[in-house]
């Protein structure tokens, strides 16, 4: 059974994820990464898979793809990277990247590898909704995948009921206009104005926030209004400064861990 | 299949807008104004009077007596270069600023490779008074410092970009970055037919000018509207959606792109991304580019820094998927020999960009009865001293 499935069953609050790009800093650190997540407790990991041209994303997660590029990461190296962690690794995964090396890859022969691997959901920005139901959607549900959407703050309201319609997991909301990693601190008022609109839809998914979330407060003001949240840049700065997925992690957790 | 894409921005399969949601809002603003304004009286008029008294339009329709002795046909240019800024680019932007005017936008912000579409932007926002922001490959700033100097000139403030491969692709890149960092007052001002639905359908409207202009000069000297040939570069494929617009589909007009194949398409220097591209996605819209096995995005390569660009405009895209176009890979030095060519035989020092469209007349073979026009889609003096080192 899809293991995100099972944990959103479970689970639906303070919920923590972790975004990294498969293939940095060294190729084969995405197995240790991986571990070292479901070492720390992390509830679900999203997989980067790197891309040459992202747009949605901000300097630090660019860099990383350039290198996990560089380092000669590639989908069928991923693939070949998860299979071998099956059986160790119970954390759900979702694969998170652009939409164009995955059609180079071919739908149907990305969405079986990824089923095979133990993936448990996609994720891919550049995809949008329309798109999706009218020419993917079949094929993810057929392979048992969640196809997760992002919204924004100038997402409209019945825009983002179609988006909980058409959703299985759940909404990752996008918690400032901005590529990845901009920390605007600044608009923290209308952040939370967002995140409590949002909880006032009662939708029939759960939200779980990111973009931006790198300290304690941005955690806990996502865990407070939201599922939960979504830490990407903030990781990937720690892991590109130590190179150690250990030190990394911990670093992490501890920054974000109530004193 | 006519000029237009359908309601979601696709030419057959090229097209569309695949954006992060990110994108969704402004994107959809402009989809619901861009039809709307520019079919008001307001707009048109102001948009006629600003094309025939700021641009310089109508651009003549040269008869090139010489060339057409040469190659034993009867070869007409139609004269983009002689357009205020020297090239086609300021058709596209004087009507995208006008829109952003009445969509109410501050700031306008714009990508540019070789310079020429920053220069007309930056012309056009000092014209109606908007502040203005080009994002321009680190790599390409260096190669086009003059145009760089003119934007500065003019007002604009010019970022050089650092990412990926520091040229137009990522210029491009940065700018739709921006756009998403800045959606509130922000207009995106493309450069050419390429980017998510509506812009490859807003730009090919705006360039469309050449080939309306192009049917009533004919008509004037041939008898007839309808050319034989049309024969246009193609980067992104701007002044060739416009020099192709209106024969689109009439049955007689052979339309042909010349594609820079840099130093051959199977050197791993060229920008001939349909001679050797695969479809995909690029700046949200579907299309074709050059692209790993892996769908990585590589780089261009021309000695022309308009036509260095790994993709295409999916209108191009679809003429040549259903064969109402043929396009025609040129390498550098073919461009250059044609340039100089055009330079000797008639006076006129073409942009190295029009050049690849020149190279096409040793292409192709025409009837003496022929009408050939070419788009001759800029004028060479940004490229004075890409000629110097060339023929040195
Ligand atoms: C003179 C000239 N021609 C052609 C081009 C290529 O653009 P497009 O294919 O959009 O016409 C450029 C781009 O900078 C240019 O400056």
């Amino acid at each position: 059974m899809n293991e995100l499935t099972k944990l959103l069953d479970k689970k639906s609050d303070n919920l923590l994820s972790i975004f990294f790009t498969a293939g940095f800093p060294t190729l084969d650190s995405t197995t240790g990464v991986l571990l070292s997540f479901q070492d720390a407790g992390v509830d679900f990991v999203e997989v980067g898979i790197p891309y040459s041209d992202p747009l949605a994303d901000g300097p630090v997660i660019q860099q990383t793809s350039t290198v996990a590029i560089r380092n000669g990461m590639t989908m069928d190296l991923l693939f070949t990277q998860l299979e071998r962690l099956k059986g160790k690794l119970r954390t759900p995964l979702i694969l998170m990247g652009y939409l164009n090396p995955v059609l180079q890859y071919g739908v149907e022969d990305f969405c079986k590898k990824a089923r095979d691997a133990g993936v448990s959901g996609v994720i891919l920005p550049d995809l949008p909704m329309h798109e999706y139901t009218s020419q993917y959607k079949k094929l993810f549900r057929d392979y048992g995948l969640h196809f997760v959407f992002l919204i924004t703050p100038s997402t409209k309201e019945d825009r983002i009921r179609e988006i909980d319609r058409e959703s299985t997991a759940f909404i990752y909301a996008v918690s400032t206009a901005s590529t990845t990693g901009s920390a605007n601190d600044n608009a923290r008022e209308q952040k939370l104005a967002y995140l409590k609109r949002l909880k006032e839809m009662r939708l029939s998914h759960p939200v779980v926030v990111g973009f931006g979330i790198h300290d304690r407060v941005t955690l806990q003001d996502a865990w407070d209004h939201a599922s939960g949240a979504i830490i990407g840049t903030a990781y990937l700065q720690l892991l590109a400064k130590t190179s150690d997925e250990q030190k990394a992690i911990h670093e992490l957790i501890n920054s974000i861990s109530k004193q | 299949m006519n000029s237009h894409p359908d309601n979601l921005g696709y030419y057959g399969t090229f097209g569309g807008a695949y954006i992060p949601e990110l994108l969704y809002d402004n994107v959809e603003e402009l989809r619901n104004a861009y039809l709307k304004i520019m079919g008001t009286d307001s707009y048109r008029s102001e948009l006629a009077s600003l094309l025939k008294d700021y641009v310089g339009r109508p651009t003549p329709l040269f008869y090139a007596a010489n060339l057409s002795e040469k190659y034993g046909t009867k070869i007409y240019l139609k004269r983009e270069d002689l357009c205020h800024t020297g090239a086609h680019k300021l058709n596209n932007v004087v009507g995208q600023a006008l829109l952003a005017k009445r969509m109410g936008k501050k700031h306008i912000i714009a990508e540019t490779g070789a310079g020429q579409h920053g220069v007309a932007t930056a012309t056009v926002c000092a014209l109606l008074k908007l502040p203005c922001t080009v994002f321009m490959g680190k790599k390409d700033t260096q190669r086009q410092e003059l145009n760089v100097l003119r934007m500065n000139m003019l007002g604009a403030e010019v970022i050089p970009v650092t990412s990926g491969s520091q040229t137009l692709k990522d210029a491009t890149n940065d700018a739709i970055r921006y756009w998403i960092n800045h959606p509130d007052n922000t207009y995106y001002l493309i450069g050419s037919t390429i980017g998510p639905h509506p812009y490859p359908d807003l730009v090919a409207r705006l360039q469309a000018v050449i080939s309306q202009e192009m049917m009533s000069q004919l008509l004037e000297k041939e008898g007839r509207k309808d050319p034989d040939y049309v024969i246009a570069c193609v980067g992104g494929g701007s002044n060739a959606a416009g020099a192709f617009f209106h024969f689109i589909g009439n049955g007689t007009t052979k339309l042909i792109g010349a594609e820079a194949s840099g130093e051959g398409i199977h050197s791993g220097k060229t920008a001939a991304t349909i001679s050797i591209g695969s479809e995909g996605i690029l700046h949200g819209t579907r299309t074709i580019l050059m692209q790993t096995s892996d769908g990585q995005v590589e780089e261009a390569h021309s000695i022309s820094a308009g036509l260095d660009y790994p993709g295409i405009g999916p209108l191009h895209a679809w003429l040549h998927k259903s064969k109402q176009a043929l396009y025609l890979p040129v390498t550098d030095d073919e461009a250059m020999q044609a340039a100089l060519s055009l330079t000797r035989m008639e006076g006129i020092i073409p942009a190295l960009e029009s050049a690849h469209a020149l190279a096409i007349l040793d292409k192709q073979t025409f009837k003496p009865s022929d009408v050939v026009v070419i788009s001759l889609s800029g004028r060479g003096d940004k490229d004075m001293v890409s000629f110097q080192h060339y023929f040195a």
